[in-house]
């Protein structure tokens, strides 16, 4: 795969195959002066599937979602995403690429000079020049999404920790990426908020078919973004616990020391008797 | 030591870097003219009192001051002289440059710290905004801009306060005044006193952005940035004025 991708080098084609990579890391290493943050990191993540990132803090895992963005650049290796090389690209050209992802910041990152819908509505107004009557429909919509439709004037000042996170998640779905990057979404929230919070990231990956990376602590967040799906009956949105073969389209990876500890599915993580894992999990 | 130069010569080079992304961000798209209409309001409107009132002040106090030694020479008719001079070419740019390194750098350092601490800045990135264009861009063209109009304004309002002074402190006739005001000013002085701020409003606005940009280290960081962008900004404004002046003097006169 990585060959093929190097030879055609935008590699637009192999992206439309089903089963094909959306972002993939091939040897990434990272190092911030003395200090190693990420020591040859591989992995894919597949269109439509999820990848769930755990490892305790200063492990490398927001530093991921970042070098996906191109906030940062890697020492060395490479970084494909959406078939494109993003690690040796400048920020204009950075540009185009985070057009198709979303990023769902630690704590939100809202603008708090802007309200709800401001915030929302952005990147469709600011960045994408959309019509102002097409950006509040829009808005509109992704807040129903979300079950915030009622706080669009309010100012990110005025939300709890929950609603600013869900806000978030609205903000980069917006402009309907096919990525989605989650860093911490539950991390400080209660667990019936961070509950929703998930949900929202169900939802946006089984009904709108977006691929996501999800960096957590949490475990039970991560297990129950990993165990259950979202389906859509008689117009009425459910979450059921998923089937096998669901489950398996969320892989979690383990980090530690800047290195991958453990890569496979929810299943094969509970089962795994590895001591660090195992200390991990208890 | 050798690390202390390494780390100063990289800020600089730093600061250099961000002005050229600056000015090309300001003759090229995306250009985010909402908020260059925001920054003009908020950096000249919004510094307007306390300019005025720095002004008026000056002037006033510069013809208590002048009117005392000008009595040693029975020169007393000639403070209107002394007031339009120093204000124009000298106080009027370097007060409204430290009110605005107080007032205007403090409050961008402040708002664009906090915006890099609490992710904002890498959130602007992130939905594909270059943060240079859309924060530093509407900012440097509004010090650009609005320290020449509150320079001019200053300036003004302090030969009121001078008037003021001269007519019922000093019984200077308003007239004589006046005439003693527009006389001592040649072209060049005027040259001097609008140049000077076009310099002084860039150089304040740009580290004001530049450590705002740089904060690192939670709210205890943008407390930190907020005092260095006041503290070097002021003294850049003393230290450029003088250069300015020197290069002025050779160009003009």
């Amino acid at each position: 795969m990585l060959l093929d991708i190097q030879q055609t080098q935008t590699a637009e084609e192999s992206l439309e195959e089903p089963g094909a990579p959306v972002v993939m890391f091939d040897k990434v290493s990272l190092a911030f002066d003395e200090k190693v943050i990420l020591r040859e990191i591989s992995f894919k993540l597949i269109a439509g599937h999820t990848k769930v990132f755990l490892g305790s803090s200063g492990a490398g895992k927001s530093t991921i979602l970042k070098l996906i963005l191109g906030l940062l650049r890697p020492d060395s290796g490479m970084i494909w995403v959406n078939g494109e090389r993003v690690d040796r690209m400048n920020e204009r050209e950075l540009m185009t690429v985070r057009a198709d992802l979303g990023m769902v910041f630690q704590e939100g990152a809202l603008f708090d000079s802007l309200t709800v819908a401001e915030n929302v509505g952005y990147k469709l107004l600011d960045e994408l020049h959309q019509p102002p009557t097409q950006v509040r429909a829009r808005v509109e919509e992704v807040l129903g999404f979300i079950g915030l439709g009622e706080f669009a004037d309010r100012m990110p000042s005025e939300l709890s920790g929950g609603q600013r996170r869900r806000v978030a998640i609205a903000r980069a779905m917006a402009a309907k990426p096919r990525v989605l990057l989650y860093d911490e979404p539950t991390t400080g929230l209660d667990p019936i908020t961070g509950t929703t919070v998930d949900e929202e990231i169900i939802k946006l990956r089984d009904l709108e078919n977006v691929s996501s990376i999800v960096v957590t602590h949490q475990l039970r967040d991560a297990f129950y973004i990993a165990t259950h799906e979202a389906v859509r009956e008689q117009g009425q949105i459910r979450l059921q616990v998923a089937g096998e073969e669901k489950a398996e389209e969320a892989e979690f990876i383990m980090l530690r020391d800047g290195g991958i500890v453990f890569e496979g599915t929810a299943a094969e993580l509970r089962a795994s008797t590895n001591p660090y894992l195992k200390t991990f999990l208890s | 030591m050798t690390e202390w130069v390494k780390a100063a010569v990289r800020e600089i080079q730093e600061y250099v870097r961000m002005q050229g992304a600056a000015l090309r961000g300001a003759v090229t798209r995306p250009f985010y003219f909402r908020d260059v209409v925001e920054q003009f309001e908020q950096i000249g409107l919004g510094s307007l009192t306390v300019v005025v009132l720095t002004g008026f002040f000056t002037g006033a106090v510069l013809a208590l001051q002048t009117g005392l030694t000008l009595d040693q020479f029975g020169a007393r008719p000639f403070v209107g002289q002394l007031v339009s001079a120093s204000m124009i070419k000298e106080l009027g740019p370097v007060l409204t440059g430290l009110m605005l390194a107080g007032r205007v750098g403090s409050g961008i350092a402040a708002e664009l710290g906090s915006m890099v601490v609490t992710d904002q800045i890498s959130a602007l990135r992130a939905l594909g905004t270059d943060p240079v264009r859309k924060l530093v861009v509407p900012r440097m063209l509004a010090g650009l801009f609005m320290a020449p109009v509150l320079t001019v304004i200053a300036n003004s309002v302090g030969m009121v306060g001078g008037w003021l002074i001269a007519v019922f402190q000093l019984r200077v006739p308003s007239s004589l005044y006046w005439s003693s005001v527009v006389d001592v000013l040649l072209f060049a002085d005027v040259w001097m006193g609008l140049v000077k701020p076009f310099v002084l409003g860039y150089v304040i606005v740009t580290i004001g952005c530049y450590v705002g940009l740089t904060t690192r280290g939670g709210t205890q960081g943008v407390g930190r940035a907020t005092t260095n962008a006041v503290v070097v900004a002021s003294v850049a404004v003393i230290a450029v004025d003088f250069f300015v002046t020197r290069l002025l003097i050779t160009l003009l006169y």
